[in-house]
């Protein structure tokens, strides 16, 4: 999503004009990561100290910390020196007109039932229309404001409201919790900060599609989200068009903050570039999700339709800290090819009846290997919490795995946690019994995926649950018969 | 003209033809019953006509309402008014009796270039078809055929008949596992279904469905070629005489 909406930051911010932006010349970080990189980075965003200091820890903690190698995927070694790790947005129109686009990427968008114009701006084609987006996404922010609801880039927010960052940045993820949060840490490059005030129930879904001003952020992305006492908010991250980033490693971290009584809804669809039918290229996305429930009856609900990327490595999770706190997560996962999907959700009870429920399902296809992995924690103090997990697979052919690793520890007598877990297949018989009754084969394989996954699709929003839907179909195409 | 003419068909399967050289008329109105001991061909000859994976036609010519039947997919076969009641309907999880039925009469709705089925009309017709075989609304919300009797398999097979509407059904062993009640409600909605415009192929390695289902003529099907034809008494010798008989 956020190279999407280069066209329509690169007019944005043309209006802002960097309001901070240092004079330093250089457009490139040199290849490779050390102290003086990450001063580029953060003297190029004009960061207030308090945030240098922060990715210099992060990065020193980094340099004596092991990539972990306990997920089941596999993948060469990276060469962490070989990547640059701040370019300046570039302007995406690389295109005139959609003639020059990849046919095969314009048959996926029709499939997908993206209009026209929407096509062309995905695709980095010239368009006006993208002139319309900006006004859309200007009344959209000015009603946001009337609210006190702040949405923008977090490297805005560094600025606008530095004392907010300070003070929820590495609050939940912090920097120490993970490899590859740690990297991120030091050299995040942007992504969304929302804070919803006080007893606000945010009036429309946000999503990156109308953040505007922000800049190229596909690669280290990093989003914090805060709801105050009794606010609701519903945050939608990503897009159903495939995506195609020059960047292989992806390493994102997003914190979310629910006090009491706030809700926290987080939508993911995510269809980074998987590679190719051999296996050849594909994006590996190793992300930190986790939300920390903090005040009484707070709620936080993940949920995510993963299709994309040649590797996933990914935890939406859960800390529930206040009394009566709830954490969901609603997940399908899918992979086809040569894709390897290890993901999964953590759920931990700290506060007294704490509930949460994880529904779980994943989709193997062609060679790809696909693999849950959850925890459910109860610690002693979590008197009469909850858990019920629901984990399935669905297997199409006979050369994908589908593997489950869930890990319960329990450390309360009180608490309740189940776990169902059922593995099914597609079979040809299936398929042609279907057929029979005058469905076509792709038309069969996307009414099981969809019967299948259904509970989750339906947490999403609407619309984005329809075109969820159909990228489920688009993803599966050619994987039976 | 014929509504279904096979013509010399012959087939295989992994490498063994089971099938050697079929002759078979179907006119619209009619009801024909193929008979058989195990293993003469009967399923494969149902499988065959419905088009599945795996069933070689090695010669000979197949027509359909004129068309050639052989060169469509399945799914088209489908579409052009053919229907499989199948021995061992599968199970479907995640798919609800409703949805699958939805789907499969708008795609044939659109291949007759009409339009989808508005709700209400869908739903007068799923009860009144339902009723038919006496099958329950609750039933049309489970997953397709997921923890059904057998008997309840086989009345969900007649009552997606009844559903599309076919101009040729083929009934394979669809009184396999049935007890006698069982039998009948299916029957019955097969009865119900006969019309001048349409034809049923019906299946069976026994006759006592054929008390139901009075069929107009009799097929003897023995080591994959029809060896007898007759009218509805030749089942009954059948019944009395066994096969051995037609063996020699």
């Amino acid at each position: 999503m956020e190279e999407n909406n280069n066209i329509l930051d690169n007019i944005a911010e043309s209006e802002y004009k960097y309001g901070f932006v240092s004079n330093i010349e250089q457009e490139l970080a040199p290849k490779g990561l050390n102290e003086d990189v990450i001063r580029f980075i953060s003297a190029k965003k004009n960061e207030p100290s308090f945030l240098l200091e922060w990715r210099l820890r992060a990065f020193r903690h980094w340099q004596k910390m092991k990539e972990p190698n306990w997920a089941k995927v596999k993948y060469p070694p990276i060469d962490y020196q070989d990547i640059h790790y701040y370019a300046a947005p570039k302007n995406f129109n690389k295109y005139k007109s959609l003639d020059e686009v990849d046919p095969e990427i314009l048959r996926t968008y029709e499939k997908l039932g993206i209009p026209l114009e929407e096509q062309k701006r995905l695709a980095g084609v010239a368009v006006d229309a993208v002139l319309d987006s900006v006004s859309v996404a200007t009344t959209f922010k000015e009603k946001l404001n009337e609210l006190g609801i702040i949405f923008c880039p977090i490297s805005e927010a560094v600025h606008t409201h530095p004392e907010l960052v300070e003070k929820y940045l590495g609050s939940v993820v912090p920097y120490t919790d993970n490899y590859f949060a740690a990297l991120n840490s030091a050299v995040f490059s942007d992504g969304s900060f929302v804070y919803v005030p006080k007893g606000v129930r945010c009036p429309m879904e946000l999503s990156t599609y109308f953040r505007i001003n922000a800049s190229s952020t596909g690669q280290f992305e990093r989003t914090l989200i805060i709801a105050d006492e009794g606010s609701y908010v519903s945050y939608l991250e990503g897009c159903t068009a495939p995506m195609r980033d020059e960047n292989q490693l992806h390493a994102a971290v997003v914190e979310l903050i629910a006090h009491k009584n706030a809700e926290i809804k987080y939508s993911t669809v995510q269809n980074w570039y998987p590679g190719d039918k051999e296996g050849k290229g594909g994006i590996y996305n190793f992300v930190t999700k986790r939300g920390l429930c903090e005040g009484e009856n707070s709620k936080i609900s993940w949920t995510q339709v993963e299709t994309g990327s040649a590797i996933t490595w990914k935890y939406p999770s859960c800390v529930l800290k206040g009394d009566n706190s709830v954490g969901e997560f609603y997940s399908v996962a899918l992979t086809n090819n040569f894709q390897q999907a290890d993901t999964g959700t953590k759920m931990i009870h700290l506060g007294k009846n704490t509930k949460s429920r994880i529904v779980s399902k994943g989709i193997s296809a062609g060679r790809s290997d696909n693999s849950y992995r959850g925890l459910v924690k109860i610690s002693k103090k979590a008197d009469g919490a909850r858990n019920f997990s629901q984990c399935d697979s669905l297997l199409l052919g006979d050369k994908c795995g589908a593997h489950t690793f869930p890990y319960i520890e329990v450390a309360n007598q009180t608490a309740i946690v189940e776990h169902e877990a059922t593995t099914s297949k597609i079979s040809e018989d299936i398929i042609f019994y279907l057929n029979q009754r005058g469905i076509s084969t792709e038309d069969a394989v996307a009414l099981i995926v969809h019967g299948y996954a259904k509970e989750v699709l339906n947490n999403l929003p609407m619309e984005f649950a329809v075109e969820a839907k159909k990228l489920l179909s688009v993803s599966l195409e050619g994987s039976v018969g | 003209m014929a509504l279904l003419s096979i013509k010399n068909l012959k087939a295989k399967i992994n490498e063994t033809e089971i099938l050697h050289g079929i002759n078979l008329e179907i006119n619209p109105g009619e009801t024909h019953a193929i008979m058989g001991p195990n293993g003469s061909g009967k399923s494969t000859l149902a499988s065959v006509l419905a088009g599945k994976p795996g069933y070689e036609v090695t010669d000979g010519e197949v027509l359909f309402n004129g068309k050639n039947l052989l060169e469509m997919p399945p799914e088209v076969r489908a579409r052009e008014g053919m229907f499989l009641a199948f021995q061992y309907p599968v199970e479907i999880p995640g798919v609800s009796n409703t949805n699958l039925i939805k789907s499969a009469v708008n795609e044939i709705r659109k291949y007759r270039n009409l339009e989808p089925l508005d709700a209400f009309d869908f739903i007068s017709m799923i009860k009144e078809k339902a009723a038919m075989v006496e099958i329950e609304q609750s039933f049309l919300n489970r997953s397709v055929n997921e923890g059904f009797s057998g008997g309840e398999k086989k009345r969900n097979e007649v009552f997606q008949m009844a559903m599309l509407d076919p101009v040729l059904a083929v009934l394979d062993e669809t009184d396999s596992g049935l007890d006698i009640d069982a039998l009948r409600i299916v029957a019955n909605g097969v009865n119900k279904l006969r019309r001048n415009d349409n034809a049923f192929l019906v299946i069976t390695h026994y006759q006592r469905l054929l008390n139901y289902i009075v069929p107009d003529y009799v097929h003897v099907l023995y080591k994959g070629r029809i060896v007898k034809s007759g009218g509805k008494e030749l089942a009954l010798e059948l019944e009395e005489k066994g096969y051995d008989w037609i063996k020699d």
